[in-house]
């Protein structure tokens, strides 16, 4: 018995974890997925979508609970199509919706999920006390479940879906219904899934501020169909935005001071859209951009109250999707 | 303080946060899953693993079943008769309304649960398969409803020996029982699961079931008693199709040559035992099939 804590070591970090190949789902009034060709590799990544976008679906058919029209997709390096028991024993699922049985303490549900995984009784029991033990769940895991808080409910469901040490969990909406405070936990508690547990997570959610500070990559897909795939740092990074705020012109007060900072910047060839009478929203176009902005503010001999990076937010994906398609073309994995 | 010297000094009785630690154990898959699921549902319709309330009706019908078959054995015994005076089949149907209200309260409490509070998409998430789900929850419910009919049957032939009476017609006629039982423990389950397995809510269930058992039971009944001494009390011995319960009873009635009277339920004729037969296997094949097919959607 070793006693010291294991770190599991993932084989080969490279592999993807899951891998489609145009795959489609059609049902008969509705295509739910169209041909997607998406690789996941290892560590938090974000499935982002709106609803109806294909989530749930693509879960299904990763799972192998529902087959696909056409197309291929492997799980872990098991095919989707014929080992879909083999993929289930090594994946964990956490569903969207409630599914906790209200008489039943959530220590003896984890444990029955626990066997059904295929654990033996012994160690059904020992991997439920440490896995309630990491969600966060102590004294109140003897009681029914009928009485938990929304959160609590939420962490038996991560629970369930740990218990038998997955190689890789699929969590729908884990943030559902939660309040803020509650949120921040349960992100905490996926981003350590991969962290201390080493296990591979792939997290749908249609909140995508969340997934921002959680993922390390995002997968987004709208209608059935890829729309990009690639890390979160260069969702934000390639789309970066100066805010600058200046102040009115000390002797004259008939100057509207963000008008013309902006005409004068836009006539140096930068982006730039005005928010407010003072407040400009900048592209960054280069180093040099920051030293435009300070000269055209000093020329007018105005004052320049806010000079920052504005993150572009992920959420602006949607209304932005063409810029995307533009900026970001090296990273773009759609074929 | 005794150490072993062999665990060396990193290992004091303090128990540290160890942190995560992975499972390297055996993963036995789908059969074991299947059979821990057999269990605990088989556990379950008898309220163990549950609540204490959840045990009470299961418990009383057993001891409700058990009861006459001991009071029977401790009359003959007292009375040192020869004969029980109990054929065991004969048994099975009377106490058969206690049969039904297991199976009505029960099979819910297996399949509607896990509708209700969808915890059967967890279930498909795991190694095992929609049909594995399936096969178990029928064999639980079959084994529960086996066991709780097996039981008087077991304290009958048991006081039948104890009592010193012939052993091989007792043993013949106690087989006769068992064979009842199993076909008990089949037909009005299969039919009870279907029900119950399209209802995500347990009081539907057990309405559904019962009042279908009840209502057929009642109709095959009053066909053979309005009828008995007339022309038509063969033909009458047909509505017992319609009842799983009847059904079952004409089936042993006429191939074990049991029971007597003119409200006697039997398989009318050859034809009839070939018939009634073949409705037991469609029942429980159409059945079963019918929850694999209703799994398959979700």
């Amino acid at each position: 018995m070793p006693r010291t804590a294991h770190r599991r070591y993932v084989e080969c970090v490279s592999t993807a974890v899951i891998k489609t190949d145009g795959l489609t789902k059609r049902y008969p009034r509705v295509t739910a997925l169209d041909a997607l060709t998406v690789e996941v590799l290892p560590g938090v990544v974000g499935l982002v979508g709106a609803n109806g976008a294909g989530k749930s679906t693509l879960i299904k058919i990763l799972l192998g609970l529902a087959p696909a029209t056409s197309g291929r997709g492997e799980v872990l390096g098991l095919d989707i199509a014929t080992r879909g028991p083999e993929i289930r024993e090594q994946v964990g699922y956490m569903p969207e919706h409630d599914c906790l049985p209200p008489d039943v303490s959530a220590t003896e549900f984890v444990v029955h999920m626990a066997r059904m995984s295929g654990l033996p009784a012994t160690a059904a029991r020992e991997r439920t006390a440490d896995t309630l033990r990491h969600v966060g769940l102590y004294e109140e895991r003897y009681r029914p479940m009928g009485g938990y808080s929304t959160g609590m409910k939420q962490r038996v469901k991560l629970a369930q879906a740990l218990v038998h040490d997955p190689k890789l969990v699929l969590l729908d909406e884990p943030t559902n219904g939660l309040d803020p405070a509650g949120r921040d936990e349960m992100l905490a508690l996926i981003r350590r899934v991969h962290s201390d547990f080493g296990i591979s997570v792939l997290v749908t959610t249609h909140l995508l501020g969340e997934l921002e500070r959680t993922c390390d990559h995002l997968v987004v897909i709208d209608g059935g169909r890829l729309l990009r795939s690639s890390s979160t740092a260069s969702f934000t990074e390639a789309t970066a935005v100066l805010a600058v705020e200046v102040t009115d012109h000390p002797d004259d007060h008939t100057l509207a001071p963000g008008e013309e900072v902006r005409g004068r910047l836009a006539a140096a060839g930068l982006s730039v859209q005005a928010e407010g009478s003072h407040l400009l929203l900048v592209r960054l176009a280069g180093e040099g951009t920051y030293d435009t902005i300070r000269d055209t503010v000093a020329e007018l001999g105005l004052g320049l109250v806010r000079l920052e990076q504005r993150r572009h937010r992920v959420a602006e994906l949607f209304t932005d999707a063409q810029d995307f398609s533009r900026g970001g073309a090296d990273d773009v994995a759609a074929s | 303080m005794s150490l072993p010297p062999e665990t060396g000094s990193a290992d004091t009785g303090v128990i540290h946060d160890i942190g995560y630690r992975g499972y390297r154990g055996p993963r036995l898959g789908r059969g074991h899953a299947t059979r821990a699921l057999f269990t605990q549902s088989l556990r379950a319709a008898y309220g163990l693993g549950r609540s204490g309330k959840a045990k009470v009706l299961p418990m009383l019908v057993l001891a409700a079943t058990t009861l006459p078959a001991a009071i029977v054995v401790a009359f003959a015994l007292t009375t040192k008769l020869d004969d029980l005076g109990v054929e065991y089949a004969g048994y099975l149907s009377s106490v058969g309304m206690l049969v039904w209200i297991f199976l009505a309260a029960q099979a819910p409490v297996l399949l509607s649960r896990d509708l209700r509070h969808h915890t059967v998409p967890l279930y498909f998430s795991r190694p095992i398969t929609r049909g594995d789900y399936v096969r178990a929850k029928f064999a639980a419910m079959f084994c529960a409803q086996f066991l709780l009919m097996a039981a008087p049957l077991l304290v009958l032939y048991a006081g039948a020996l104890l009592g010193g009476m012939d052993v091989g017609d007792n043993t013949e006629h106690a087989l006769y029982g068992l064979a009842a039982a199993l076909l008990y423990a089949l037909v009005p389950t299969s039919v009870a699961l279907a029900i119950a397995g399209f209802t995500p809510r347990r009081g539907f269930g057990v309405a559904a079931i019962m009042g279908y058992l009840a209502v057929s039971a009642a109709v095959a009944a009053v066909a053979v008693g309005i009828t008995r001494g007339t022309d038509s009390a063969d033909a009458a011995q047909w509505t017992a199709l319609i009842s799983p319960d009847g059904l079952v009873e004409s089936l042993v009635n006429e191939l074990f040559d049991l029971g007597g009277g003119l409200d006697r339920r039997h398989a009318p004729g050859g034809v009839g035992t070939a018939v009634f037969a073949l409705v037991a296997v469609a029942l429980v094949a159409g059945s079963y099939r019918l929850l694999l097919r209703r799994y398959e959607k979700i």
